[in-house]
């Protein structure tokens, strides 16, 4: 499993890269987001999956002892997952923006806007 | 998508949902939930019910402008974090009650960090959804 | 003694505030200030005269072992004298010859910043500060050579100037910190003591290389002596101060002031001596094809400087004197005859020595401060010239086998020197005045002509009574040189000896060529066809070619082209990864070790990869952002079933969000643009598959290494026992980790208010139209 899950990452990171070497300002965030994903992904892998066994301590019990999915990618994963998200909302308010203002979304017409404004 | 059912259970769906946030949150610290996925789901029933009512009407739910749960939420989590300070004890030292209270378990300074973050969390989402449904 | 060397600074930061006050008449009391500091260091004379040393310490940066510790020992005071005396007549010069000049202030504003930090140079005793006083002088010589930036031709020698200088300065802070570090301390006075443990380190060579560096550019020495000549552009009195008797020795006086702590190695010597030798003879004789008096009398400085530089090499006593000597004999007629220029210049606008003959008849006084200069310089006795010339062939005299050669090449060089001093100081003044110039020329102001005549007198004073000079200032100068007591005598009449025939014989053919040679502008063309050998061109040469390529390296890689900077930085780093997985690690994996797939995981994995093909390729905004949310669902499958339950939630929560958030700005947003080409879209395609390869390789390769688990142990051991949470996850967000988290939160609503401001607040004038 830890094959697929490898190539997917692969592929998370070459479609991302792929979309953020068009011209497109909306493929670009598309390709941000992709990135992002496949980012998590590969934190996630590389600690390690294991199935069915959550980082949470049985009622009973007062530590782990048992094998356990390792708590700090996960950690790691949910606050870029957050802020991931704000990160996105400002990009594409950014991009709606810039399109309003500069009135093309082609990023090689973007170059010389600072004189144009 | 204003269809008279959707709209409907809308109404219910969204204390519903919101007690299921905040069940979310306070269960965090002993099982999967916390503050950041409570405060998701709050933000999602709203932007629910402003799909289905319309955003004024949400608004009119809510009643104040969610920008203002940023700097609240921020502030509890911050205080949360200084308390320790008054027991001269390092920044963010859990502090913990004695006796656990019933329903909610064991009461420390993590539970009102946590409650912190949900704050920031709703205020973050619905302001950024509200403004963006506005300005189109 | 540090308000002594703050004081230049200080009046040169107060110019600006009372710079109104002193631009009209009252320019002339600025001059005040060498002349009082003149005063001080003159009264540390007798102290210093009977062999003692003063040293005063200011705490600066102690941590770093900087301080401002000074000195004043026999070579510091000469150098303070030069540097105050000449100062001082300069300042007065300039009250004349730059009046009514509309930037006077600013003009002494860099004069007292130079001498400031001249003095600092020669007084430091920590040689990281004695390299920020040698930049500051670097520095303050820019300003005063493009002084009049209006002109071209002076902006572009100032900064010939400014890169030389620098160019050397930055080898002085390399070689001072390489000799700190050897020496084991920045001060001079333990350098001085641990002198043979320096010569016998393995980076004395370099050490060497440095110091050299710094001098020879600084110095104007062979192949760097080209921006000095160009530095004339400056007005005469930063000529007369900066580039004849001050800066340009500073090289010679970082030489000297080494020389017992780095000379008597024959790499110090030999080097010393082979650039000075070429430096002097090479100088002296481009001297002869210049008309211009300010281009001859730079090319004898050169020389000049090169014969110091050739004196230190050789490091006996003797030449060691001679060349103390020879720095006072040369900073009083070199100043003097550089002033003379700058009045001939004043009065009939012109430096040509073609042109110009018969001032005697005019300015009689000038004329005759010229000559006695010209005599100085030509070594004519009872003048201190002779005296000067006599100790340099009775130190090349002395050089055992080579000294035939040595003494040849001097010799050589004063001939040359003689009929310099010459070209530039008598003929302007002899023979008929020509009629253009016949009632437009006047007597020059008192305060023009009476500092190069007291510079002039002095050196026909210093020549008839030497014992003034010679207890008082040479002894203790020798006896910092040489770390030992000196035995010399000056005087005049040695009796009749090979030192006297030579004498005669420099002077005598050197007057004798005075008259033979005659300089002409034919000579000067003749010359210049040179020009594209010379190491001037060369660096142009080389200069304009760097600032090309790194126009044309600049316009290649800074395109402003996102994807070409993408495109750059991924593509370097796939070669490099892909190089060094090719070289060192087996790509290897181990089957076994991995879990078993089962049909729901492999469904999942196959839904997504379909869903990234989707959303790279689809034509549509909707469907590609319909496919990223099932990506993002998918992804969310992932974590479920690999035991991360908040994960999934998370990601559940912020995809939906994700997509309600696009849905409300599609149709907002521009729609997709098609402006590749499909050459474009298969050269990127390769280089994100073959990224993406990598990413996976690597990835497997990481899980074939052991894994540290310490961190996470950690957090399940005490998770509960000491945070009272059994959901280690929430545990480290809220409790263990809760100051990142804290700071988390506050990004999330920065950005938050940031999509609020810039969607509400509106940009004015774009927006209305």
């Amino acid at each position: 499993m830890e094959l697929l899950l490898a190539i997917i990452v692969g592929l998370l990171y070459a479609s991302g890269i792929y979309m953020m070497l068009r011209r497109s300002l909306v493929k670009l965030i598309i390709g941000l987001i992709l990135l992002g994903n496949g980012a998590n992904i590969l934190i996630f892998l590389l600690g390690r999956i294991v199935k069915g066994k959550p980082p949470i301590i049985e009622d009973s019990a007062k530590v782990l002892t048992d094998i356990y999915a390792d708590p700090v990618p996960q950690a790691l994963i949910l606050t870029a997952i957050v802020i991931s998200f704000g990160l996105q909302a400002f990009a594409i308010i950014l991009v709606k923006r810039a399109y309003k203002v500069v009135g093309t979304d082609d990023l090689d017409q973007m170059n010389a806007t600072d004189e144009d404004l | 998508m204003k269809t008279i059912i959707f709209k409907t259970a809308s109404t219910y769906l969204l204390p519903i949902l919101l007690l299921f946030s905040v069940f979310i949150l306070l269960r965090g610290h002993y099982l999967p939930g916390g503050g950041f996925v409570g405060g998701l789901i709050a933000s999602i029933a709203y932007v629910l019910h402003s799909f289905a009512n319309g955003l004024d009407r949400t608004k009119d739910v809510i009643k104040f402008h969610p920008g203002f749960l940023m700097p609240v939420g921020l502030s509890l989590s911050l205080l949360s974090g200084m308390a320790p300070l008054l027991h001269e004890l390092p920044f963010m030292t859990g502090l913990w009650a004695h006796d656990p209270v019933p329903v909610l378990g064991n009461i420390g300074s993590a539970l009102f960090f946590d409650i912190g973050v949900y704050l920031v969390v709703v205020g973050v989402v619905l302001t950024i959804i509200f403004t963006i449904s506005e300005s189109i | 003694m540090l308000i002594a060397v703050l004081s230049g600074f200080i009046l040169a930061l107060s110019l600006p505030l009372t710079g109104k006050i002193f631009k009209g008449k009252l320019s002339v009391l600025l001059s005040a200030l060498p002349i009082i500091l003149f005063a001080y260091f003159i009264s540390f004379m007798p102290e210093v005269g009977e062999g003692r040393e003063l040293r005063y310490f200011y705490e600066w940066v102690p941590s770093a072992g900087i301080n401002l510790s000074f000195h004043l020992d026999g070579l510091s005071l000469l150098f303070t004298l030069l540097i105050t005396g000449i100062g001082s007549l300069v300042f007065l010069y300039t009250s004349a010859y730059l009046k009514g000049h509309e930037y006077l202030d600013r003009f002494y504003g860099y004069l007292s910043m130079f001498m400031g930090s001249m003095l600092g140079l020669v007084l430091s005793d920590n040689i990281i500060c004695m390299f920020i006083f040698w930049e500051l002088t670097s520095i303050s010589s820019f300003f005063l050579i493009g002084f009049n930036n209006e002109n071209e031709e002076s902006r572009k020698s100032s900064l010939l100037a400014l890169s030389i200088t620098g160019f050397g300065g930055l080898f002085l802070l390399a070689g001072m910190i390489t000799l700190g570090y050897a020496g084991g301390s920045f001060s001079f006075t333990e350098l001085l003591a641990s002198s043979a443990l320096i010569k016998s380190h393995e980076l004395y060579g370099l050490i060497l290389f440095c110091l050299f560096m710094a001098a020879f550019t600084k110095s104007a020495q062979f192949p760097f002596h080209f921006w000095l000549p160009g530095a004339m552009a400056a007005p005469t009195p930063v000529s007369t101060y900066l580039h004849s008797a001050t800066m340009v020795k500073a090289g010679i006086y970082l030489l000297a002031r080494f020389t017992p702590v780095l000379g008597n190695h024959p790499w110090w010597n030999n080097t010393l001596i082979i650039i000075g030798c070429i430096t002097m003879l090479y100088a002296a004789i481009h001297a002869l094809f210049r008309i211009d008096m300010k281009g001859i009398l730079a090319y004898s400085t050169i020389s000049a400087l090169g014969m110091l530089v050739f004196l230190i090499g050789l490091g006996t006593d003797d030449a060691l004197l001679a060349a103390s000597v020879f720095i006072i004999v040369h900073a009083l007629y070199k100043a003097t005859l550089f002033l003379v220029t700058g009045i001939v210049d004043h009065e009939t606008n012109t430096r040509n020595i073609t042109r110009l003959s018969g001032l005697n008849k005019v300015m009689l006084p000038v004329g005759i401060t010229s000559i006695v200069a010209a005599c100085v310089s030509a070594g004519i006795p009872p003048t201190f010239g002779f005296l000067g010339k006599d100790l340099i062939y009775e130190a090349t005299l002395h050089m055992g086998d080579w000294s035939p050669w040595l003494t040849g090449a001097a010799v050589m060089t004063n001939i040359l020197l003689v009929l310099a001093g010459f070209l530039a100081g008598v003929k302007p003044f002899v023979g008929q005045l020509p009629a253009e110039f016949k009632g437009n020329v006047h007597m020059p102001y008192t305060l023009l002509w009476l500092p190069p005549m007291i510079l002039a007198a002095l050196g026909l004073i210093f020549g008839l009574f030497p014992v003034l000079l010679e207890h008082s200032l040479l002894y203790p100068v020798v006896t910092s040189l040489i770390n030992s007591t000196p035995d010399f005598h000056l005087q005049l009449w040695h009796g009749l000896n090979l030192i006297l025939l030579l004498s005669t014989i420099t002077i005598g053919s050197g007057i004798a060529l005075y008259y033979i040679l005659k300089p002409s502008e034919e000579l000067l063309a003749r010359a210049t066809r040179f020009e594209g050998w010379s190491p001037k061109s060369i660096v142009l040469l080389l200069a304009g070619g760097f600032s090309k390529f790194s126009g044309v390296w600049t316009s290649l890689f800074q395109n402003g082209y996102l994807r070409y900077y993408l495109t750059t930085i991924l593509g370097f780093l796939s070669v490099l990864v892909a190089y060094k997985l090719f070289q060192g690690v087996n790509i290897y994996i181990d089957i076994d070790s991995l879990s078993n797939i089962t049909i729901y995981e492999a469904v999942t994995m196959f839904i997504m990869a379909v869903a990234i093909g989707f959303a790279v390729f689809s034509k549509s905004r909707l469907a590609a952002v319909a496919s990223m949310g099932v990506v993002g669902y998918a992804i969310c499958l992932i974590f479920l079933f690999y035991s991360a339950p908040d994960l999934a939630m998370t990601q559940f929560s912020i995809d939906t969000l994700t997509v309600i958030l696009f849905v409300l700005v599609l149709y907002n947003l521009p729609k997709y643009l098609n402006l590749s080409d499909t050459r474009d879209k298969i050269r990127d395609g390769i280089l994100a598959l073959s990224f993406g390869a990598l990413i996976s390789i690597i990835a497997l390769e990481v899980l074939n290494e052991p894994v540290n688990r310490e961190t996470s142990e950690f957090y399940a051991e005490k998770a509960y026992t000491e945070a009272h949470g059994k959901n280690i996850v929430n545990v480290i967000l809220v409790d263990f980790r809760g100051a990142d988290t804290m700071v988390e939160i506050t990004v999330l609503t920065i950005a938050a208010l940031g999509v609020f401001s810039l969607l509400k607040l509106r940009l004015k004038n774009i927006e209305k139209e």
